[in-house]
């Protein structure tokens, strides 16, 4: 019956038994996953942040000094600190993995056929989150405990050595692997607000990296009030998250994680604002 | 069947659509015309809910188009712009989009021989020649086995021989029922394809019509004939609505209120050669050009600076 557009001669009108497709979440989700796999763009960009997640974790253990000054192990105090480090650089690999996916789609024109098939449009924005947050988040976790396992070799015996088992470390592990899936899905969500890849990384950048700088130079009694509530790693909501110990002036882990979330579900409330208002 | 209602769609202050209401019937072929910029386009991205109208109102097969459980299996639609990512391949491109429906593989495959893909269908979309990437978007637009097929400018980029694919596809299409929806500039074009015309421009209508009666007040079909004996010949077709002119003299005649078909066969009957004999769509393009004349937006200035000399109309802007 399908097979009958090219042969059909004559009166018979459509197929009257016509097969019963319909558009379920579930099927929206294994589309996304499919376009997901699809992508070499998105294979480099995942392969990328996981290599500089493991790579400078493990070279920061190896070149690790304790009487360094200066230098990347300057203010190391534990092992996990040196393992993490690298999240700093694979969070904007895995925030452009996710604004990549939204804004991109825009970007190609793709978006019209997306929307032409799933016309409720909202389910297309679940269902990318749910396949970044998953893909990530098992990438991400995984490249914590790889940094944090290859590096225990060259830090065996030193001062700052810690194992799985001290108290602490998984939290952190774990946290890492949290922290940037939320990052993956707050680019998804700015890439589907902002509808263009590069405004949807610049937005990110300024979040993640930029706005801590530019609390130095506002009243400098502003900075320990706004400083904790910020999304990202420095003095920020994620540093809490990933970090061993609490600083002074930082939130607690819980409290972190729930201020970070927050932010994603500011980000992602917009987007599905956006999605369902403008025209595509 | 597509149904629009006073539909209207303004983008800032500039009025895209303006008040449209027509309805396009399944069975046959609908041709949208209409000159450059009039709003073939916006009106079939709010056909399928991607741009929201201003006002009004358009169902298809009784419902919003969001409203239906298998979008694809209404309506299947050939966007203008391109609308595919690059960098995937022409089989996962259409397997994302029917991985949504729940559509067989199998389904994906049968389009893609269907559109003469098979050997491309593996390659980046992105390296696609224009033609390819528009079979790529039939293709995706026959996926869902659609009741309703709507194509802006499908031959745009086709060659020759994808242009008559196109045409029998469409007439395929109908004769199964289907409604067939197709934009396009060129009513030539349309003449040989469509039954039924919804004629645009500046976003109103212009006519909502078949294309029999908009050829006949156009004036009919001319047929031109160039024959041995074009005095004999002219006394054998004369009849009552049959009007035939040609200088005297000259082998060349243009008869209206004939066929081709029925004139060959008189000259064929009386054992005159006959050296040519075409129907002339001229006439069509020409009364497409009159009544959207005064409604054409970007009109070019080439025939006023060259040796041409065509007549401007008037410009209303
Ligand atoms: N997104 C938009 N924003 C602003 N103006 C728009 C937008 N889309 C279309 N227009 C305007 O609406 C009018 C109708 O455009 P549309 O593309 O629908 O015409 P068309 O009939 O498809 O023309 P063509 O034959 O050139 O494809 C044009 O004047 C165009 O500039
Ligand atoms: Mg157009």
């Amino acid at each position: 019956m399908s097979a009958t557009l090219t042969a059909t001669t004559g009166s018979d009108a459509v197929p009257a038994k016509r097969p019963d497709y319909k558009v379920t979440f579930g099927r929206v989700v294994r589309s996304e996953w499919a376009k997901f796999l699809s992508l070499r763009s998105t294979w480099i960009t995942l392969a990328v942040a996981g290599l500089l997640l493991v790579g400078i974790g493990i070279m920061g253990a190896y070149r690790y000094d304790p009487t360094a000054m200066r230098g990347p192990s300057a203010d190391a105090h534990d092992a996990v600190t040196i393992a993490l480090r690298s999240t700093e650089l694979a969070q904007l690999a895995l925030g452009v993995l996710g604004v990549l996916a939204t804004a991109g789609e825009y970007t190609t024109g793709l978006i019209r056929s997306t929307l032409a098939a799933v016309p409720k449009r909202l389910p297309v924005l679940a269902a990318k989150v749910l396949v970044y947050f998953g893909v990530v988040i098992v990438v991400a976790t995984a490249g914590a405990f790889l940094s944090f396992l290859g590096g225990e070799p060259f830090l065996h015996g030193k001062a700052i050595a810690l194992t799985l088992s001290s108290s602490g470390v998984l939290r952190c592990l774990f946290g890492a692997g949290l922290y940037l899936a939320l990052i993956a899905v707050l680019g998804a969500a700015l890439g589907m607000l902002v509808r263009s890849v590069a405004g949807g990384i610049s937005l990110l950048v300024v979040l993640l990296m930029l706005l801590p700088v530019f609390l130095d130079i506002l009243p400098s009694s502003w900075k320990p009030d706004v400083s904790p509530y910020l999304p990202g790693l420095e003095g920020g909501a994620g540093g809490s998250i990933i970090a061993l110990h609490q600083e002074s002036g930082t939130l607690s882990p819980g409290a972190g994680l729930a201020v970070l979330c927050a932010w994603v579900v500011v980000a992602l409330a917009g987007a599905a604002y956006r999605l369902l208002r403008s025209d595509s | 069947m597509i149904e629009i209602q006073h539909l209207v769609k303004r983008y800032g202050d500039k009025t895209a659509v303006d008040d449209l209401h027509f309805t396009v019937k399944p069975g046959v072929v609908t041709g949208f015309l209409g000159p450059n910029g009039a709003g073939k386009s916006t009106t079939m991205r709010m056909i399928l809910g991607l741009d929201a109208p201003t006002s009004g109102s358009v169902t298809v097969n009784g419902k919003r188009y969001a409203q239906h459980a298998a979008p694809l299996q209404e309506v299947g639609a050939l966007l203008e712009a391109r609308s595919i990512h690059p960098g995937r391949s022409a089989y996962n491109h259409l397997l994302a989009l029917a991985l949504t429906h729940g559509i067989p593989r199998r389904r994906v495959d049968e389009v893609i021989e269907l559109t003469g893909l098979g050997k491309v269908a593996k390659k980046r979309a992105g390296a696609f020649s224009l033609g390819m990437g528009q079979r790529l978007g039939i293709a995706a637009a026959l996926l869902g086995d659609p009741q309703t097929i709507m194509l802006d400018e499908p031959v745009n980029g086709l060659d020759p021989e994808g242009v008559l694919w196109i045409r029998t596809l469409l007439t395929n299409l109908a004769e199964q029922g289907r409604t067939v929806f197709v934009s396009s500039h060129l009513m030539s074009e349309m003449a040989l394809t469509a039954t039924n015309l919804v004629i645009i421009g500046r976003g109103r209508l212009m006519a909502d019509t078949t294309v029999a009666s908009f050829i006949e007040q156009a004036g009919g079909d001319s047929v031109k004939v160039v024959s041995a004996d074009s005095a004999r010949l002219r006394e054998l077709l004369l009849g009552p609505d049959v009007t035939v002119t040609g200088e005297a003299g000259s082998e060349t005649l243009t008869v209206s209120g004939l066929s081709a078909r029925q004139i060959g066969q008189t000259a064929a009957d009386a054992g005159i050669a006959v050296f040519e004999l075409s129907p002339q769509a001229v006439s069509l393009e020409e009364a497409f050009m009159t009544l959207t004349g005064d409604t054409v937006e970007y009109r070019s200035n080439a025939g006023s600076a060259s040796q041409t000399g065509a007549p401007e109309g008037s410009v209303a802007a």
